[in-house]
C-alpha cells in the first residue's frame, strides 16, 4: 500500500510538468482615456457609490487569484488591456482584440459607449462584461444577449436601500433630485423600488449646487428641507458633489439616504466577512486606495470566467458562455450567497450593502424580504418585469 | 491502546512532577477563541462555569493541543504569531513567529512540525517548533485555510478558499504536487481513520467533497437539506469525525445546524438544531458530547451525542472560533 502510494506520488511528481503546457485565455479589458469618472480630482473626492479610481486592478489581482484554477484546466489567464480615446475607437479596439483572439472582453466605460459597442458586436464571437455601468436602460430596454452585467444595476442598489427603509418604518421620504439626466435615472430607479415595497414620497424637490442668493430654495438645504414632515431625506445626485454637503445641514433631525449617508453599494471595504476583508487588504495593497463595488466588478468577471474554465474544462466560447448563464455556476463574490446570472437579462445576481462612510450595517436581501425562487431576486428587476427587447 | 497507556503513563508522570498541580493536567476543561474579543475563554467541562478569560494576540482563531496536552497553540492572525498557552498556568508562555496572519495549523504526527497556513500572503508555512524557525514555505493559492497533515507524515493538505482547491503538500519536498479541484470556497478537512477518504467542506456551493486520497480524486459529493433553509443559507465549515471513523458531524453555518453523516454511506441522518452561525466543532474523547462555537450568536453549544439535542448554551467571547476539550 505505501509503495503504491509512493509511487503515485513519484508518478505525480514526474508527471507535473507535462501540465505546464497550458494554453493561453485572453480577456480583453477596454476603456475610455476621456471616462469623466476618472478624473484625477474626482476620484480623489471620493463620493459615495462613485468609483475611486479605474477599476483594472481589481481583474489584475483576480488573475492572480485564479492561476491554481486556470493550471488545473490546463489554461494560462492573461488580460490584454487597451484604453481608447472615444466610442469610435473603442469598436475598432474591440475589433482588434477580437483578431487578437479575445473572445471574453471587460468594458469599463459609460452606458451609452456599452450600448454602443454591444450593438457593434452583435453576431461576433465576443462576449463582453459589463463592469462599470450601473444604468437600468441596459438591463431593460438595451438587454443584449453577448453583454453580461457584473455591477449591480440602480434597480438592486434602490431595492436593497427600500427594504432597509421598509423595515425602519421609515416610509416617508423627502426626495431632493438634481439637474442631470443622471439624477432623473436615480430618481425614476428610487420611484420604482418605492412602489414596490411601499415608501411614501412625500415631496420632490429640484436642487442646484451654488451659492446665489436668488436661488436659494433650490441650492440651500435647510430651505429644501423644511417643509412637509418626513422620515428621511433622500438624496438623488449622480455627482455627488451637492449630496455630500445634504447630511447635518437639513431642517429636521433625520437621516440622509440615497447619494449620501446611508448608500446602497456593490461593495464596500468595510464588509467583514465571508474572506471580504482579505480581498479588500489585496486590492488596498496593489492599488494603494480601498476598493469599491467597480474594482469588485472588474475583480468578479475574471473570477466568473475562470469558475467557468475551470468547472467545464473547455475555453469555448460557446461552452462558457452556456456554463455562466445556467443555474449550475456557483460564483463566490466574497459577500455571501452563491452568485448566479439571471437568464432574463444577464445580471450577476448578488447582495448589496447598505454602507456608511465607513461600515456596513445591512446586507440586502433583508430578513423577511422572500422570492418565491430565490431571495437575491427581490433585488432588481425581476423575471416578469423585463422589458428585453 | 498503546498510545493510550502511554498518554496514561505520560499522566501519572506528570502528576508526580507537578504534585502541587495536579489539576493541570486532564483538566476536562473547554478554550473556546474569539476573534474580536482577542482572549480564549476557558470553561468547566462539567458546571460550564468560566474559569478564565486568557489574552492573546489578536484575533485568535485556529487552536490545538500539543501531543504531550502542556500546551494549547493558539493561532492569533492580527498578532501575526502563534501564541502558546500553558496548561498548568493557563496563560500565555511563549509566542512563535510562523508569518503573517496565521489562520489554522496542525502538527506533524510526531509533534515536531507545525504548518500554518499564512491567509495573507498565500503561504503555508513549516515552521520547527524545537529549533524555533521557519524551515519552509510553500506558496499556495489565496486564503488558504484548513490545513491536516497525513497520519503517514508524508503529506499535508491545505485549502485555498479562493482558488476553490485542496493543495497537496509532499513533506519530503515541500513542493505541490497536485491540486484537487473542490467546490466553492473549500474551508476544512477531515481524513477518514485509515486515511484513505479525505473530506472538504465546501462554504459557498453548500456541499462535502469526498476525495480518494490514493487518487487525489473526488468520488463523491454530500449535499445539504436542513429544513427550512434555503440553499444559500448551507454554508458548511466545521467538521468532526468519531474515532472509530463511522459518523461525521457537520456546521452548516448560517444554516444553524450540525449535521449527522453516516460515512460509510454518506447519507445524512439527522441535523441539530445549534446557535447562529455555526462553525467551531469539536467532539469529546470518548465520543459522547459535541461542542459548537456560534459565531453570530456569540455562545457555544453542549450536544449529547445520545440525545443530539442542545443542553446547554453558554455565552463566550465576542465572535467564538474554535474550541477544544482539554479531556
Amino acid at each position: 500500500m505505501r509503495a503504491i502510494f509512493t509511487f503515485i506520488l513519484l508518478a505525480c511528481i514526474l508527471l507535473s510538468p507535462v501540465q505546464a503546457v497550458e494554453k493561453t485565455f485572453v480577456i480583453g479589458y477596454l476603456e475610455l482615456e476621456s471616462d469623466p469618472r476618472y478624473k484625477e480630482r474626482y476620484s480623489e473626492a471620493r463620493y459615495r457609490g462613485q468609483p475611486w479610481g479605474r477599476p483594472f486592478d481589481g481583474a489584475k489581482i483576480a488573475l492572480k487569484e485564479v492561476r491554481f484554477a486556470a493550471a488545473s484546466a490546463g489554461v494560462k489567464f492573461e488580460l490584454k488591456r487597451k484604453i481608447v480615446k472615444d466610442d469610435a475607437e473603442l469598436i475598432a479596439a474591440l475589433d482588434t482584440l477580437i483578431s487578437d483572439g479575445a473572445e471574453h472582453v471587460l468594458v469599463d466605460a459609460p452606458a451609452a459607449s456599452i450600448n454602443a459597442l454591444a450593438k457593434h458586436a452583435a453576431g461576433k464571437a465576443v462576449l463582453l462584461f459589463n463592469v462599470s455601468a450601473v444604468d437600468n436602460s441596459l438591463r431593460q430596454k438595451q438587454c443584449r444577449k453577448n453583454l453580461l452585467h457584473i455591477i449591480p444595476s440602480r434597480a438592486m442598489l434602490m431595492d436593497a436601500l427600500a427594504q432597509y427603509l421598509v423595515s425602519s418604518k421609515w416610509r416617508k421620504v423627502l426626495v431632493l433630485q438634481g439637474p442631470r439626466p443622471g439624477d432623473a435615472d436615480i430618481y425614476q430607479a428610487f420611484k420604482r423600488s418605492a412602489k414596490r415595497f411601499g415608501l411614501k414620497i412625500v415631496d420632490t424637490k429640484p436642487f442646484k449646487l451654488g451659492r446665489d442668493p436668488r436661488q436659494r430654495s433650490r441650492n440651500n438645504v435647510a430651505l429644501l428641507t423644511s417643509g412637509k414632515d418626513y422620515d428621511v431625506v433622500f438624496v438623488a445626485d449622480s455627482d455627488g458633489e451637492f449630496a455630500r454637503a445634504v447630511p447635518y445641514q437639513i431642517q429636521r433631525p433625520r437621516p440622509v439616504v440615497g447619494s449620501a449617508g446611508l448608500v446602497a453599494e456593490g461593495w464596500h471595504w468595510a464588509w467583514d466577512r465571508h474572506g471580504a476583508p482579505q480581498l479588500s487588504r489585496r486590492f488596498l495593497r496593489k492599488s494603494k486606495r480601498w476598493m469599491t463595488a467597480y474594482d469588485w466588478s472588474a475583480w468578479m468577471a475574471v473570477k466568473a470566467l475562470a469558475e467557468a474554465v475551470q468547472r467545464t474544462g473547455s475555453t469555448e466560447l460557446n461552452v462558457l458562455k452556456q456554463y455562466l448563464l445556467s443555474e449550475k455556476i456557483v460564483l463566490d463574490g466574497f459577500k455571501g450567497y452563491p452568485l448566479s446570472f439571471r437568464s432574463w437579462n444577464n445580471q450577476l445576481r448578488q447582495p448589496v450593502f447598505l454602507t456608511t462612510g465607513n461600515w456596513v450595517v445591512a446586507r440586502a436581501p433583508l430578513e423577511g424580504f422572500l422570492h418565491d425562487k430565490n431571495n437575491l431576486d427581490t433585488l432588481g428587476f425581476d423575471a416578469r418585469e423585463i422589458k428585453c427587447q | 491502546m498503546k498510545v493510550h497507556r502511554l498518554w496514561l503513563l505520560t499522566v501519572i508522570l506528570f502528576g508526580l512532577i507537578c504534585a502541587l498541580n495536579a489539576e493541570a493536567k486532564d483538566t476536562g476543561y473547554l478554550f473556546v477563541s474569539s476573534e474580536k474579543d482577542h482572549v480564549v475563554t476557558v470553561l468547566d467541562g462539567k458546571t460550564f462555569k468560566k474559569i478564565k478569560e486568557i489574552s492573546t494576540a489578536d484575533r485568535p482563531r485556529g487552536m490545538r493541543f500539543s501531543p504531550d496536552r502542556q500546551h494549547l497553540y493558539v493561532a492569533c492572525g492580527d498578532g501575526d504569531s502563534i501564541d502558546v498557552i500553558d496548561l498548568a498556568k493557563l496563560e500565555v508562555t511563549d509566542q512563535l513567529d510562523v508569518g503573517d496572519d496565521p489562520e489554522r495549523f496542525d502538527l506533524s504526527p510526531d509533534g515536531k512540525l507545525l504548518y500554518a497556513s499564512n491567509e495573507d500572503d498565500g503561504l503555508l508555512t513549516v515552521f520547527d517548533l524545537q529549533n524555533r524557525k521557519i524551515i519552509a514555505e510553500v506558496e499556495v493559492g489565496e486564503e488558504p485555510e484548513g490545513v491536516l497533515a497525513s497520519p503517514d507524515g508524508k503529506t499535508v493538505y491545505v485549502t485555498s478558499e479562493v482558488a476553490n482547491v485542496v493543495h497537496v503538500v509532499a513533506t519530503d519536498s515541500w513542493k505541490l504536487v497536485d491540486n484537487i479541484v473542490a467546490g466553492n470556497r473549500p474551508r476544512r478537512l477531515a481524513l477518514t481513520p485509515d486515511g484513505k477518504t479525505l473530506w472538504v467542506t465546501n462554504e459557498v456551493s453548500g456541499t462535502v467533497s469526498i476525495v480518494d486520497t490514493a487518487s487525489r480524486t473526488v468520488t463523491g459529493e454530500i449535499k445539504f437539506k436542513p429544513k427550512g433553509f434555503r440553499a444559500e443559507d448551507i454554508t458548511p465549515v466545521g467538521m468532526v469525525m468519531t474515532p472509530d471513523g463511522k459518523t461525521a458531524y457537520i456546521t452548516m453555518g448560517a444554516a444553524n445546524h450540525v449535521a449527522v453523516v453516516d460515512v460509510a454511506t454518506l447519507k445524512v441522518k439527522k441535523y441539530v438544531l445549534v446557535g447562529r452561525r455555526a462553525w467551531g466543532i469539536t467532539l469529546s474523547r470518548d465520543g459522547k458530547t459535541l461542542y459548537v462555537t456560534n459565531g453570530k450568536s456569540d455562545d457555544l453549544s453542549v450536544v449529547p451525542t445520545a440525545s443530539l439535542k442542545v443542553k446547554r448554551s453558554i455565552p463566550v467571547g465576542r465572535v467564538p472560533y474554535t474550541v477544544v476539550v482539554d479531556d
